[in-house]
């Protein structure tokens, strides 16, 4: 038996199978034990269960703005002057770092409602200022035109438009 | 430099111990009889100030922690708490918050004479690189432990550093999901920021253990940057280096001392005394001053990825220092061309530190792409160059030479 263990060091053996077979057995446990271990840092239920909001808009008259909470986040909505509307239909979308039309960007002319969190880095823009007459951020100075999107500075992309719908006339549902 | 063992154990219990748990022998041999290079000079010394640091952030933040709350709601009452109820809870909490940026500044210097020596170089690659790491995971702990008092400079900062993250091509946003354990920082932040800020401590405590051992095998780097030929230019570390050493840190804490007593907030933020608000950022958002320069090199950048990569790159660069220099010679001292490019490199990074804390507009991104471009020349361009081209001084035959003159050979 010694003689054929011998002859056969070169080869693979019945020994080799079992080495990589264990070794395959400990590092797929150990992979579904890192999983729960990982994902316990991901949204909780609790976090989860506070996904939606409606919000009434009857209070806000033309040029008004308001800014609500959604999934901790502040949200910005702003009924637009017939002005601001303008301007943000005239810039030829070609010219944007992230081009996209303004009527992709709201349901009803009027009502801008997008994520009010810088897309640098997560700061929350000044509304009403910067080059673009639209909202500003502070931290490392991007600018955004009056459909929220991005026209100058660090940040690479539009402010963000949550999903929503219009529950009412008045009334938006977010989330 | 690791000899023989000099120690002698002395009594029935030394003995005993010795034979089973040599732990005092390691001590002995390690800080009392460790053969050190007869010529260090006070650069020297900020190991032992940075152990006295780590350790005095370790009792102080163990303390704080009995008294704070790691919770939305009470951690920014909590933090005043401390302030107005607990016993000396105000000298704990700036010793503490004071404490880290005097940590900072005795790395700056230790790293800084380790770039003018040339403490980097062979046989000490493995030193530098667990040094680079402790610095890492200092500015860890020091992100980490800013976000606990929940002012207005912590959840902006937070949230300007873990959007850094985001950055990051197709999971960014997952990932910083996951960090947030939310769909922004919120209490499940907090609460883990906190967990964590009480381990990296311990992490460093760690490697600083591995780092003093990678110091003990090739032994000390010296002013002179020429290895230790023999018994006659070393001295024992005990008293030389403990008198010494217990010298400077005595002026080092005369100087924490008056951060303490007499300007305790001079070095933070008077935002981070108005409760975090998630609705509202602070005009103009500043991370420590310790942290600075990596914030100007992120702004320079009109790119979010590539500000990030070049934020991360100014310091992973420092891991690959010693193949990036060229030269053999180790100390500045004989490098006359090293040493004008050291200097400018000093002032490239008090610089980016200046337009770190200033609003990145105007002049100031100017400014700061002329010294993000230096500061990666430097280490790309400069080092390995001038290994080549620089003809150093004539570097002395021994430790002694250079105080004693030129002695004929023994």
């Amino acid at each position: 038996m010694a003689d054929e263990q011998n002859s056969a060091a070169d080869e693979t053996n019945r020994r080799d199978f079992l080495y990589l077979a264990t070794g395959a057995f400990a590092a797929i446990g150990a992979a579904n034990i890192a999983w729960p271990l990982i994902h316990q840092m991901n949204p909780d239920a609790s976090v989860k269960a506070l996904a939606s909001i409606e919000v009434d808009l009857s209070a806000i008259e033309t040029g008004q703005s308001i800014t609500v909470t959604w999934r901790g986040k502040p949200v910005f909505i702003r009924r637009r002057t017939a002005g601001e509307i303008a301007d943000a239909r005239t810039v030829a979308d070609a010219d944007l770092p992230d081009p996209q039309n303004d009527a992709e960007r709201v349901q009803k002319d009027e009502w801008l409602v997008m994520v009010g969190i810088c897309t640098h880095l997560g700061c929350v823009p000044l509304g009403q200022a910067g080059d673009f007459n639209g909202w500003f951020c502070p931290c490392h100075g991007s600018h955004y035109d009056t459909s929220g999107r991005i026209r100058k500075g660090p940040a690479p992309k539009n402010l963000e438009i949550p999903s929503y719908e219009f529950v009412g006339d008045s009334r938006i549902k977010i989330g | 430099m690791s000899g023989e063992s000099t120690y002698n154990p002395s009594n029935g219990f030394s003995k005993w111990m010795d034979s089973r748990l040599p732990i005092l022998r390691l001590a002995h041999d390690s800080f009392i009889d460790y053969p050190t290079p007869k010529n260090l000079n006070y650069w020297w010394t900020f190991g032992g100030i940075l152990t006295f640091c780590l350790v005095t952030q370790i009792i102080t933040g163990i303390i704080l922690a009995m008294h704070y709350t790691p919770h939305v709601d009470f951690a920014f009452n909590s933090v005043e708490h401390i302030m107005r109820n607990v016993n000396y809870g105000w000298l704990i909490r700036y010793i503490h918050a004071n404490g880290a940026s005097m940590f900072f500044l005795a790395v700056y210097i230790h790293i800084f004479r380790g770039l003018y020596y040339g403490s980097y170089k062979a046989p000490r690659e493995v030193l530098w690189i667990l040094g680079v790491i402790i610095y890492l995971l200092m500015m860890a702990a020091a992100f980490l432990g800013y976000v606990l008092p929940w002012g207005q400079m912590s959840l902006w900062g937070a949230t300007v550093i873990t959007n850094l993250f985001g950055a990051i091509p197709l999971i960014g946003e997952n990932v910083a999901i996951w960090l947030w354990g939310g769909y922004s920082i919120d209490n499940p932040t907090l609460n883990r920021f906190f967990s964590l800020h009480y381990l990296i401590p311990f992490l460093i405590f760690g490697v600083v253990i591995l780092h003093i051992w990678a110091l003990h095998v090739p032994g000390n780097n010296n002013p002179v940057g020429i290895s230790v030929k023999g018994k006659q230019d070393t001295v024992p570390f005990h008293p030389y280096y403990t008198v010494k050493d217990g010298f400077a840190l005595t002026v080092f804490i005369i100087l924490f001392a008056y951060f303490i007593f007499f300007a305790p907030n001079v070095l933070g933020h008077a935002d981070n005394y108005i409760q975090a608000n998630p609705l509202v950022t602070p005009a103009h958002i500043v991370p420590e001053w310790y942290l600075l320069p990596f914030y100007a090199i992120l702004r320079a950048v009109p790119d979010k990825l590539g500000g990030v990569a070049l934020m991360f790159g100014a310091i992973l660069i420092l891991f690959l220092l010693p193949w990036l220099d060229t030269s053999k010679v180790r100390s500045a001292r004989y490098r006359p061309l090293f040493r004008q490019f050291y200097a400018l490199l000093v002032l490239d990074c008090l610089l980016l530190g200046y337009l770190g804390a200033q609003p990145a507009e105007g002049i100031y991104i100017v400014l700061a792409r002329i010294g993000t471009v230096y500061y990666f020349a430097h280490f790309l361009v400069v080092l390995p160059v001038l290994g080549i081209v620089e003809k150093p001084k004539a570097v002395p035959e021994s430790i002694s030479e250079p105080i004693l003159g030129a002695q004929p050979a023994e």
